[in-house]
């Protein structure tokens, strides 16, 4: 069986101050996987992916790249590992074009060979035009898009996305998630992604773990989270005004304003039936929409709850293999 | 990484480094350069005259291996302290922390490119102080050691206070409060003969007085002090530099969490 591209176990980083950001996370991301790694601010995701590329100092715990631990031979992981960060990192001051070349050149990539991979990925990230012109001058969308080009210049199999769509207008954030796409399925480029917009999450990737002070309290596939969510509430928007909301037998319904209901709907309940109640008295409805994201609902219900009475099943997806290395 | 990896990535840090001096030479090459054509003008050819020789030697000649050192040391320390700090201020040290690179061509990037503007500025001084003397080179291999070993020197000075720097001003403190000082006290523009014998023997503490005179005494062939014991020094104190910087670096000193 193939080395996950990301193995994770134990894992512990108590800070300087004594904050305990991760609490011994266990976690592994398959090869060719589009993962997600979703948690509030200041839950560890990025102590998490700071240790995987060499920014934090961990306390304990194992850390394997392709099979490689860090521990043991780092160099070699790096070769493996591309790294898009949330904040910009790079001089502001250099070119686009040099920007990228001299990260191949501190991965020993020869200038032949770099300069061709770094003209198709400037192509293909639309910052061709762009390559002589000091980095300080790109819009914050290009700037995303640079980081993304240098962490793809040494062809990484594993690459690492903090938040990479932060800041970017929809029409851009799309056209990045295409991309994205595309290095994943076509080139086999296994995926870490940290991201505030869950709607992102749930379109590009198929496994998830959530992550919340410093503990991992979810970890299964995409579809699996989803199939959890008991109730969708969606937004009716009305023909004519209402003064009450109607009764709607079987349903739950609150009245938002004079034109909009907010409907909630059990799973696997006919929706039909509700329209047909409403269609009864008199209820024209012109146009639905889901009231939230629907991980977004599930995500503020696992986060928001103290962390004692939470009763979500705590990684029970623990491999064997972890509690080996545990013990 | 094999051998040709490290070499890529080690000419990759330098290109870099030196890139940088040149883009912003208005402030890097230009400024030094101005600074002692003032030195020569004033102190060479105005007060110099006055002075008479110093060791049967024309003042303005007495002092250019001085004012050719300064300009080496101050621009070796300040280009790596400068540059090692903006690219943490920036987070682009991210950059190179994350790829495969190891710390001494980290290190050793910033360093070359520290010593390559040391040198370089050292260079334009020697060539606007010809329009004022004449210099014969009395041990040229010395003369090219003592600068080389000093810049490098230097350079890791400044990689270390960048390392330890918290903000910009803690990257001006040791230039303004420390390498002036001792340069200006290290024999630059007098010889240590002139003081009482209480005061030359404070000054024999001054690493900066050893670099000076051994530069001296490869141009011109006089010196205050022994020229092998203060390349000895040197070399002791670039290893000793060099080890206490890669040591930080391992360490994550002031760039990891």
């Amino acid at each position: 069986m193939a080395e996950p591209a990301l193995s994770i176990r134990g894992l512990t980083k108590v800070y300087g101050n004594g904050f305990e950001a991760l609490k011994g996370i266990d976690l592994d991301v398959a090869q060719g996987d589009f993962f997600a790694l979703l948690g509030p601010n200041g839950a560890g995701k990025s102590t998490t992916l700071g240790i995987v590329c060499s920014l934090v100092q961990k306390t304990a715990g194992q850390v394997k790249i392709l099979g490689i631990d860090i521990d043991q031979d780092f160099a070699k992981a790096k070769y493996a590992l591309g790294v898009v960060p949330q904040e910009f990192n790079f001089s502001q001051f250099e070119k686009v074009e040099d920007i990228i070349l001299t990260q191949a050149g501190y991965y020993g990539m020869p200038m032949k060979e770099a300069r061709p991979r770094c003209e198709r990925l400037l192509k293909d990230l639309g910052l061709w035009d762009k390559r002589n012109g000091a980095a300080r001058m790109l819009s914050g969308g290009m700037k995303r898009r640079l980081m993304i080009a240098r962490a793809l210049i040494h062809r990484p199999r594993l690459l690492i996305l903090d938040e990479p769509t932060a800041g970017v207008d929809i029409e851009l954030r799309r056209s990045m998630w295409e991309y994205m796409r595309r290095i994943n399925e076509e080139e086999g480029t296994s995926i870490i992604l940290t991201t505030h917009y869950l709607e992102e999450a749930e379109s590009l990737c198929r496994n998830i773990a959530i992550i919340n002070r410093g503990e991992i309290i979810k970890n299964t596939s995409m579809r699996g989270l989803l199939t959890e969510l008991d109730t969708e509430t969606f937004l009716l928007d009305l023909a004519e005004p209402l003064e009450t909301a109607p009764l709607v037998k079987g349903f739950e319904i609150e009245r938002v304003d004079s034109h909009q209901l907010a409907l909630s709907v059990r799973k696997g309940t006919d929706l039909n039936d509700a329209f047909q109640q409403l269609t009864e008295q008199g209820v024209r409805v012109l146009s639905m929409r889901n009231r939230a994201n629907r991980l977004e609902e599930l995500f503020v219900s696992m986060t928001s709850q103290p962390e004692a009475a939470t009763g979500i099943d705590k990684q029970p997806e623990t491999s064997p293999q972890a509690k080996e290395t545990a013990s | 990484m094999n051998t040709r990896q490290l070499l890529i990535s080690l000419w990759t840090m330098v290109v870099k480094e030196v890139r940088r001096f040149l883009r912003i030479w208005p402030q890097t090459l230009v400024p030094p350069s101005i600074t002692m054509t003032m030195y020569f003008i004033i102190f060479g050819n105005l007060i110099g005259s006055r002075v008479g020789e110093m060791h049967g030697i024309s003042y303005m000649s007495y002092i250019v291996p001085g004012l050719i050192m300064m300009s080496v040391i101050t621009n070796s320390y300040s280009n790596v302290a400068s540059s090692f700090f903006s690219n943490k201020f920036q987070r682009s040290v991210e950059e190179m922390m994350v790829s495969p690179m190891p710390n001494w061509v980290i290190l050793a990037g910033f360093v070359i490119g520290g010593a390559a503007r040391g040198l370089g500025v050292g260079l334009i001084v020697t060539v606007v102080s010809l329009f004022f003397t004449h210099l014969d080179l009395h041990h040229p291999l010395l003369t090219l050691m003592v600068v080389i070993m000093t810049a490098l020197l230097f350079s890791i000075g400044g990689f270390v206070n960048a390392l330890l720097a918290k903000k910009f001003d803690d990257i001006s403190i040791i230039p303004i409060f420390v390498l002036t000082p001792l340069t200006y006290l290290g024999g630059v523009f007098y010889s240590i003969d002139l003081l009482p014998e209480f005061w030359q023997n404070v000054t024999m503490i001054n690493p900066i007085l050893y670099m000076v005179n051994a530069f001296r005494y490869g141009i011109l062939g006089i010196s205050d002090i022994p020229v092998g014991g203060a390349l000895v020094a040197i070399a002791i104190f670039i290893v000793a530099f060099w080890f206490l910087a890669l040591w930080m670096l391992n360490r994550g000193k002031g760039i990891r969490s």
